[in-house]
C-alpha cells in the first residue's frame, strides 16, 4: 500500500470510529424510547430514522445536503454564524456515515431492549431503584450483547458508506478520499493493482467484523 | 400494621371489583387463575393503577382516586416476590440481594445480606449467578432481596407453584418464620387448597375479579357461603351450598 492508500485507511478508520460512537448513544437513546416508551407517533419516528436503511445513498445524501448544505436550513445559520460549513470536509464523511449507520444500531438495539423481561424491570422498581437506575443497572446491561452487535455493524456499514459521502463530502484527494471513495476513483482510471490490494483489505474486514457481530447477537444468558 | 384494599379496573373486558382489609397477619388470595388475584397484587405495589378506590398500608395512603394519590412503586415500602422470581440473571445472588438495599448504606446492606442468607440457609452461595442455584434456593434469595430494605408488608404471587413438594413444606415453614420475626403483613397468592390451608391466618376468596368469602380457613373450608368456594376448597363435607355467589349481592361486600 503506498502513502495514499495508507490515507484512505486512516480517514476511514477515523470516520467509521467517530461516526459509530454518535450511532451508540444516540441510536440506543432512540432505541430505548422506542422499546420502553409509549408515546403518540412513535411507529412514526422509527420509519424516519430507518428510512436511510432503503433510500438509495443518494437520497439520503441529498436530504443531507438539503438540512446541512451551505444554503441548507441548518447549514445556513451554521455558516453565517462561523463561517464554517460541512460540506466537502471529513466531517461530512462522519455526518453521512453516522445518518446511514443509525438505523443499524436502532434496530438491533430495540430487539435487544425489547426482549427484557418487564418483570425484571418491575422488580427493580419495587426494590426501589427509579427507572435511570434500572435502566444503567439492569436493562442496558441484559441488553448489552445486541448493543455490541448493532455497534459493530454499525462500524462496518460506515467504514463501507459511498454513496451519501460521496454527495456531501466529495472526491478530494487526500482530505476526504475515503478507502470506498479511493476504490471508486482508483478503478475509474484503470488503476486495478491498486485497487485489488484495498479491495482485498476491505473483504477482509468485512468478513471479521460480520462474525464478531454475529458472536454478540447470540444470547447465551 | 394492616392492608385496606378496595379497588375498580377494567383491562381487556375483565373487571376487578374488590375489596377487603387485613392486619399484621399471614393472609391468603385464594382463587382460580384469571379471578384478579395478580391484579391485586400488582396494584398495592404500584404496577398496575385501579380506575377507582384506595389502597392504605398501615398509616400510608398509596393510591387514593379521590384524593388524587399515587405513590410510585418505588416509595412504596413493599416487598414483591414475583411468580417467576425475577432475579437478575447478570448478578449473583448477593448482588440481587444487595439491589434491593436501595438508599442503605455499604456497610449495613452487607451485615444485613449476611443476616438474611444465614436466616434462610443459604449463607456461602452469594457469588452463584442465579442460573446455578436450584429452585428452592431461588425462591430463598428472592425472599430476602424482597425483605433486605425492611418493608411494611410482603407480596408473594405463587411462589412455590413451581417447586417440589417436599421444598414447598420447608418454604411454608420459612414464611411462618417471617411473618413472626418481621411482624409485618404477608400476603400470598395461590390456587393450591392445601397450601392455603396450612399458612393462612386469614382467606380472601376471589371469583371472576370479586371477593366471593373472606374469613379464617376454617370458615372458609367448614361453611362455604356459595358453590364457587366449594368447588374450589374441593371440601366434600356435608355443607352443600346451592347458591352462586357471582350475580348475586351475597358475598360480594365480604371484608
Amino acid at each position: 500500500m503506498d502513502s495514499s492508500a495508507w490515507f484512505s485507511l486512516r480517514l476511514s478508520l477515523q470516520v467509521a470510529s467517530l461516526a459509530t460512537i454518535m450511532t451508540v448513544l444516540v441510536g440506543v437513546a432512540l432505541a430505548y424510547l422506542l422499546a420502553l416508551k409509549n408515546f403518540r407517533g412513535k411507529e412514526l419516528l422509527d420509519m424516519f430514522f430507518t428510512l436511510p436503511l432503503v433510500l438509495p445513498p443518494t437520497v439520503t445524501g441529498f436530504f443531507l445536503i438539503v438540512i446541512f448544505g451551505r444554503n441548507g436550513f441548518l447549514g445556513r445559520p451554521l455558516y453565517s454564524l462561523t463561517g464554517w460549513s460541512v460540506m466537502f470536509t471529513w466531517q461530512a464523511a462522519v455526518l453521512a456515515s453516522f445518518v446511514v449507520a443509525l438505523p443499524l444500531m436502532i434496530k438491533t438495539a430495540r430487539a435487544a431492549l425489547e426482549s427484557v423481561d418487564r418483570n425484571l424491570i418491575n422488580a427493580s422498581y419495587t426494590l426501589g431503584h427509579s427507572q435511570w437506575e434500572t435502566a444503567l443497572r439492569v436493562i442496558l446491561p441484559l441488553a448489552k450483547k445486541g448493543i455490541i452487535a448493532g455497534a459493530v455493524l454499525s462500524f462496518a456499514r460506515a467504514m463501507g458508506e459511498f454513496g451519501a459521502t460521496l454527495m456531501l463530502a466529495g472526491n478530494i484527494p487526500g482530505r476526504t478520499d475515503t478507502m470506498p471513495i479511493a476504490i471508486y476513483s482508483m478503478a475509474s482510471s484503470g488503476e486495478w493493482s491498486r485497487s485489488w490490494v484495498m479491495v482485498a483489505f476491505f473483504t477482509a474486514a468485512s468478513g471479521v467484523f460480520l462474525y464478531v457481530a454475529n458472536l454478540f447477537s447470540r444470547r447465551t444468558i | 400494621m394492616g392492608i385496606s384494599f378496595s379497588a375498580r379496573k377494567r383491562l381487556n373486558g375483565f373487571t376487578l371489583d374488590a375489596s377487603w382489609k387485613i392486619g399484621n397477619e399471614l393472609a391468603v388470595i385464594f382463587g382460580y387463575s384469571g379471578a384478579g388475584k395478580s391484579m391485586t397484587l400488582q396494584m398495592i405495589a404500584g404496577l398496575l393503577a385501579p380506575d377507582e378506590g384506595n389502597i392504605v398500608l398501615g398509616e400510608n395512603v398509596l393510591f387514593d382516586s379521590g384524593l388524587n394519590v399515587d405513590t410510585r412503586p418505588q416509595k412504596r415500602s413493599i416487598g414483591y416476590v414475583f411468580q417467576d422470581l425475577a432475579l437478575f440473571p447478570h448478578m449473583t445472588a448477593g448482588e440481587n440481594i444487595c439491589y434491593g438495599g436501595h438508599g442503605i448504606d455499604k456497610v449495613e446492606q452487607k451485615k444485613r445480606c449476611l443476616e438474611l442468607l444465614r436466616m434462610f440457609r443459604i449463607a456461602g452461595l452469594e457469588d452463584r449467578l442465579p442460573s446455578q442455584l436450584s429452585g428452592g434456593q431461588k425462591q430463598r434469595v428472592a425472599l430476602a432481596r424482597a425483605l433486605i430494605r425492611r418493608p411494611d408488608a410482603l407480596l408473594l404471587d405463587e411462589p412455590f407453584s413451581a417447586l417440589d413438594m417436599h421444598i414447598r413444606f420447608e418454604m411454608r415453614g420459612i414464611l411462618k418464620e417471617i411473618q413472626q420475626t418481621f411482624k409485618i403483613p404477608v400476603l400470598l397468592i395461590t390456587h393450591d387448597a392445601d397450601e392455603a390451608l396450612a399458612l393462612a391466618d386469614r382467606m380472601i376468596v376471589y371469583a371472576e375479579g370479586r371477593v366471593v368469602q373472606a374469613g379464617s380457613p376454617e370458615e372458609i373450608f367448614l361453611s362455604p357461603l356459595c358453590s364457587e368456594v366449594l368447588t374450589l376448597s374441593r371440601f366434600t363435607g356435608n355443607v352443600q351450598p346451592a347458591v352462586s355467589c357471582t350475580g348475586s349481592e351475597l358475598c360480594g361486600t365480604a371484608t
